[in-house]
């Protein structure tokens, strides 16, 4: 895009530039041309890059006194609490900003919803994206497994379990993922190895999802391309950078506010009990932020079925450039999307309450038909409202909406076709 | 902007409910007034030290406390106990400490640096002692609990007469509190059971309420550095977010957009 002939201003610069061309990169980053009209909704990515660095930052911290031994885990953890110095803000940053970076990734995942980031040419954005989201599932729930509480282990062994529904070698599959016959050392021990290597992967990919994001340009909340850079677009620096900076700062005051008064709302008390593999706690139940697949495994009766829908569930999600038919991207421009995609948005809140509940009774009748509508919107409401629906005008261009509103539109569309 | 804030405080609000929900099942807990709650939340030094008492008198009998060292007692934060106290309680315990030169375990008096002398020497020992029930450690009890300290509190003091359609079993107590109603333990309070040196009442209710506290800090040790940080920190924050917020504006007043 703004791949323009750049030239460092001095030699050594020159020097350096010709054989490794960073300062081209830094420069292409600085003055990125970035849709005038991003909303607050679009400050995520910069966030959630706060809550992976935070989350790498404080984890080598921790690594560095925890002790990934079945019977040293959880003393260890207390040892870092108690007598690590600043021990008790780190663990606790850590294990909120899991949760924080869930909260952000939830809502960066929805803006791209709404307004359709996901659709051509960006369908490999959102490919990586969900990539990554599958990686932060699996590093979060290894990562509760380290403290070696009652939650850590039973929830273990509920998931890895999960895999013996693989007919024929799934038994096997379940022994070789353990290291033994049940979840011990052994799996303690290659979690904590996962569970270090993983950020490192995201990170990774995170550079490929900004690489891919930088090739078409961001979406808007209008949802259509750019016509004009010298209008529609303003610099990265520093107007994006401020912005994303402020609303950054925003979310830091909430995550404070969970670190410091409220750490361990959202865990469960019983992962401050030392695993045993005696007792099984009343209710085994994720963390909150998986909560919504937990209630889609639980709603099928049948345990195989079971696991293919909750991996559809999240799988579904990379073929959704495909299922969405229709052309327009904002959901700003479809009134009919529009409704559909709230009543999705409560679709999973109501799952993420069921699936904190017994599954029985009522709970398990929402479920099930929450679970049902979710594959429904996806499957079928996506690919016929494409078709069906009648879409408002889409403006011009960006500038337009922003700068003229209804009673200019006219006009506007005069000028524009007279450059034209 | 506004649209912001409200999804932010609707997740917020699902996530502490769904997490509160979760929670085992819903009594109504006894409540008391907590000196540790709330923004700037500390613990009173006094029923610390109280209600070390009441552990060491009453609940260390069975209770263990392995995270925690006598050295804990005399940190600021804690019990505050003089270093000159603190190492008189350590001194007070035996210590098996060794193998010396000889090969031989031996015995010493406490060291400010020994964790907290442990009832048992392992589970099996505590079980077979109590009737096969574990006296859990008490160390970070009261985060391993739901109804956390409320709830510690309100089963110390909800031994009561089993209705009549509960029939409980030989070493086996009602509780009002406790999850199924059927505890393993027997009431361990009972009016004047210790007698505290600064002459407070020794009522159920008051030990109940020290003890608490007291396990409050042996959980949370660090819990008002927490809460100091966590004012400035949050001060700092909104202070800075509102510089960048008008500088932001500033910025942007040079393009023909809103932000």
């Amino acid at each position: 895009m703004s791949d323009h002939d750049y030239r460092p201003k001095s030699k050594v610069g020159q020097w350096f530039n010709d054989r490794l061309p960073l300062l081209t990169l830094a420069n292409h980053l600085t003055d990125y041309p970035t849709p005038k009209n991003l909303n607050y909704w679009w400050t995520f990515g910069g966030i959630l890059t706060f809550c992976l660095i935070t989350q790498i930052v404080t984890g080598l911290t921790l690594a560095m006194h925890y002790i990934a031994h079945a019977d040293m885990a959880f003393e260890s953890v207390e040892h870092i609490m108690r007598d690590v110095n600043y021990g008790w803000l780190i663990r606790y940053i850590h294990a909120n900003g899991a949760s924080m970076f869930f909260l952000a990734v939830y809502i960066h995942i929805f803006r791209s919803l709404f307004y359709g980031s996901y659709k051509s040419p960006r369908e490999i954005i959102w490919i990586l994206g969900i990539i990554i989201y599958l990686l932060m599932m699996a590093a979060a729930f290894m990562g509760y497994v380290l403290p070696w509480g009652q939650m850590s282990f039973w929830g273990a062994t509920v998931i890895t379990n999960l895999f013996s529904a693989i007919p024929l070698v799934g038994e096997g599959i379940v022994t070789w993922l353990w290291g033994g016959y049940s979840v011990d050392n052994p799996t303690l021990t290659r979690f904590f190895t996962l569970h270090y290597l993983i950020p490192f992967l995201i990170l990774g990919l995170v550079v490929l999802h900004i690489w891919a994001l930088h090739v078409p340009g961001n979406n808007n909340p209008v949802g259509i391309d750019i016509k004009k850079p010298s209008k529609d677009t303003v610099p990265f620096h520093p107007y994006i950078v401020i912005k994303d900076g402020f609303a950054l700062l925003m979310f830091m005051i909430v995550f404070a506010f969970f670190v410091f008064y409220a750490p361990n709302i959202l865990g469960h008390a019983d992962n401050y009990i030392e695993a045993n593999p005696m007792v099984t706690p009343a209710h085994i139940v994720p963390e909150w932020y998986l909560l919504p697949f937990y209630a889609i495994l639980r709603s099928v009766p049948d345990k195989l079925l079971g696991v293919v829908a909750m991996l559809s569930a999240i799988l579904i999600l990379a073929v959704l450039p495909w299922l969405d038919t229709s052309k327009i991207r904002s959901a700003v421009f479809r009134p009919l999307y529009k409704q559909f995609y709230w009543i999705l948005v409560a679709d999973v809140l109501i799952l993420g309450y069921v699936g904190a509940m017994p599954a029985e009774g009522l709970y398990l009748l929402i479920a099930r038909v929450a679970t049902a509508y979710y594959f429904l919107h996806f499957l079928v409401i996506l690919p016929v409202l494409g078709f069906k629906e009648k879409t408002l005008p889409v403006p011009l261009s960006i500038t337009e909406p922003v700068l003229g509103g209804s009673p200019n539109l006219a006009a506007a569309r005069n000028k524009e076709s007279k450059i034209e | 902007m506004k649209s912001l804030f409200k999804l932010f405080s609707i997740i917020i609000i699902i996530i502490a409910s769904n997490s509160y929900s979760s929670a085992a099942e819903k009594v109504e807990y006894l409540k008391t007034d907590w000196s540790f709650k709330g923004l700037f939340g500390k613990f009173d030094r006094a029923s610390l030290q109280r209600g070390y008492q009441v552990y060491t008198e009453v609940c260390a009998s069975c209770h263990s406390m392995k995270y925690l060292s006598y050295r804990n007692l005399a940190e600021p934060g804690g019990p505050e106990f003089s270093e000159v106290q603190a190492k008189a309680i350590a001194a007070s315990f035996e210590v098996t400490d060794g193998p010396n030169s000889d090969g031989e375990m031996f015995t010493r008096p406490g060291k400010l640096s020994d964790k907290f002398v442990m009832p048992y020497d392992n589970v099996k020992a505590a079980q077979a002692a109590n009737g096969g029930a574990y006296p859990p450690d008490m160390s970070v009890l009261v985060k391993a609990r739901g109804g956390g300290v409320d709830y510690i509190y309100s089963l110390l003091q909800g031994y009561d007469e089993a209705p009549s359609n509960v029939s409980l079993d030989d070493g086996v107590y009602y509780n009002k509190y406790m999850y199924g109603n059927k505890i393993r333990m027997a009431a361990p309070l009972s009016d004047g059971l210790v007698e505290y040196g600064d002459g407070t009442k020794a009522t159920v209710e008051q030990m109940s309420k020290d003890v608490t506290t007291f396990l409050m800090w042996s959980a949370e040790p660090h819990l008002e550095a927490r809460h100091q940080m966590g004012f400035k920190a949050i001060v700092y924050l909104i202070i800075l977010t509102i510089l960048v917020y008008f500088s932001m504006k500033k910025l942007w007043s040079r393009i023909e957009s809103e932000v």
